[in-house]
């Protein structure tokens, strides 16, 4: 993607510009991992962690807007180029607000009584499925970002269409336990904003797999059925 | 549209210059080869490439203006209006008031502003003193230069500013009325208001005539042009329309120079 520019600098400048954006991924998938952990484990200074890292995802978005600033304004970018800085501006809004849902995870994993929660039903258990599949969808996407394979991108954004079915099941669940004691309404809300916040981290994922092919291809596929025809890498 | 059926639907419009099997040569060195490639009518062409890439050699073709250079020539096909321009029997007055040219730097005669439009125009016409003034003034209107030249055009050419003279110049090629114009890197020496005024010009003047311009700048042939074609060593890489190209181009040699990773 980088490299042999005829002006060193811009080299730098592009290298640096990657790096900084799979630092940041790393850095949400972090607080993701965490916040579902600190929601199993009910560790409330875990959930902290996670709401305190927020802070420095926030400002490598800020960083990172700056920088891609920058290097239009200096280096007017060109075909791949273009794609790779125009795909980083958005790459950032879709890392940094998955930082917000990891954090929002944390803070009603913050609010839980550990007690309360598996005493009537096992909470973390309804979301636990969805979590461990859009924990690998997140990975595959920041690795797709990585190494841009556009292959593995298309997948993953065919993926995206189950994690919505499975939180619509996850969903109808925690209703049934509503309607069948009242006394699990508290907690069951509380899961039922999780697993919606995952599911929102889901389509994350899927914009960073197609901002992926939009480096790589120079095709625009949001809003189309490009995945779904292109699955089988046709 | 999706950009192969955009290409497809650039490929049915009319051309004004086809251009076949071209070869060009400076005595024995052969500094085209092969070139295919039609030029759109009404539409502007952006040719870019590093020096020496034969681009500027390409547009000299167009009108033949290497005629004036013993040991160079052309051979294949250039055709404009179902002829081939490269015959021997084309008459080569009437190909460059046709297809007329304008160069780096500016080129203004020497001597008034108001004869620099008209000494080309008297070669190909009979006009009254009336309607000559109508004329000059329709030119300079066109290179959007008559409000600056008005009150004083019986000044000498060589007075005005280097933008000036070069939308002068350009002037002086729309008076014979053309359908073609080649502009030879043609903001190279001037300065960026003088050269934003020129891109201005190229967008209003393409309603009428057919464009065909070299340039050093990426970026003017990113906004000015409706097609650009990339040449390296006197072949021609890759054209296809603008957007394309800068975008998402199909050869990799053509992305490594758009992007700067060339050499």
């Amino acid at each position: 993607m980088t490299g042999e520019h005829s002006s060193r600098q811009y080299d730098a400048d592009l290298e640096t510009l990657r790096s900084k954006v799979l630092l940041m991924g790393g850095l949400v998938e972090n607080q993701f991992h965490d916040a579902i952990a600190s929601f199993r484990s009910g560790n409330a200074e875990l959930a902290a962690s996670v709401i305190t890292a927020d802070s420095g995802v926030n400002q490598l978005e800020v960083d990172l807007d700056d920088a891609c600033r920058h290097l239009i304004l200096k280096r007017q970018p060109a075909a791949n180029d273009l794609r790779t800085v125009m795909a980083t501006v958005k790459v950032i809004t879709d890392l940094e607000r998955i930082g917000d849902e990891a954090t929002k995870i944390a803070r009603i994993a913050q609010g839980k009584d550990p007690q309360r929660g598996v005493m009537i039903f096992n909470d973390y258990d309804a979301v636990r499925g969805l979590a461990s599949q859009v924990g690998n969808m997140l990975h595959d996407a920041l690795d797709a970002l990585a190494r841009l394979d556009e292959k593995q991108a298309v997948k993953l954004i065919a993926k995206d269409a189950i994690i919505d079915q499975d939180f619509r099941a996850v969903m109808r669940n925690l209703i049934t336990y509503m309607m069948e004691d009242p006394r699990t309404i508290s907690p069951a809300l509380d899961a039922l904003w999780i697993a919606k916040a995952i599911e929102r981290i889901g389509d994350h994922a899927k914009n960073i797999a197609e901002h992926v092919i939009f480096i790589v291809e120079g095709k625009d596929i949001r809003h189309s059925d490009y995945a779904s025809t292109h699955v089988d890498g046709n | 549209m999706p950009p192969t059926e955009q290409a497809l639907a650039h490929d049915a419009l009319p051309a004004a210059l086809q251009i076949s099997n071209l070869n060009f040569y400076y005595g024995a060195t052969k500094s085209l080869k092969n070139i295919n490639l039609s030029i759109k009518d009404k539409k502007v062409t952006a040719f870019i490439g590093p020096s020496g890439c034969g681009k500027s050699t390409l547009l000299r073709t167009l009108n033949r203006m290497y005629d004036l250079y013993p040991g160079q020539r052309a051979e294949g096909k250039i055709e404009y209006k179902g002829k081939n321009i490269l015959d021997a029997d084309q008459d080569i007055n009437m190909l460059r008031a046709k297809i007329g040219m304008v160069f780096q730097k500016p080129t203004p005669f020497p001597m008034s502003i108001y004869d620099n439009i008209a000494f080309g125009v008297r070669l190909y016409e009979n006009l009254s003193k009336g309607e000559m003034n109508e004329r000059v003034e329709w030119a300079l209107n066109k290179a959007a230069l008559w409000g600056e030249v008005k009150d004083k055009l019986n000044k000498s050419g060589l007075s005005l500013s280097g933008g000036q003279q070069q939308r002068l110049c350009i002037a002086r090629g729309v008076a014979v009325k053309p359908d073609v114009l080649l502009l030879d890197e043609p903001t190279s020496a001037l300065d960026p208001i003088s050269t934003a005024k020129i891109e201005e010009l190229i967008n209003e003047l393409k309603d009428d005539y057919t464009i065909a311009i070299v340039t050093h700048n990426m970026q003017q042939a990113a906004r000015c042009s409706d097609y650009t074609a990339y040449m390296y060593l006197g072949e021609l890489v890759e054209a296809g329309v603008t957007d394309q190209v800068f975008m998402n181009p199909v050869k990799k040699e053509t992305q490594d120079y758009i992007t700067g990773r060339f050499g």
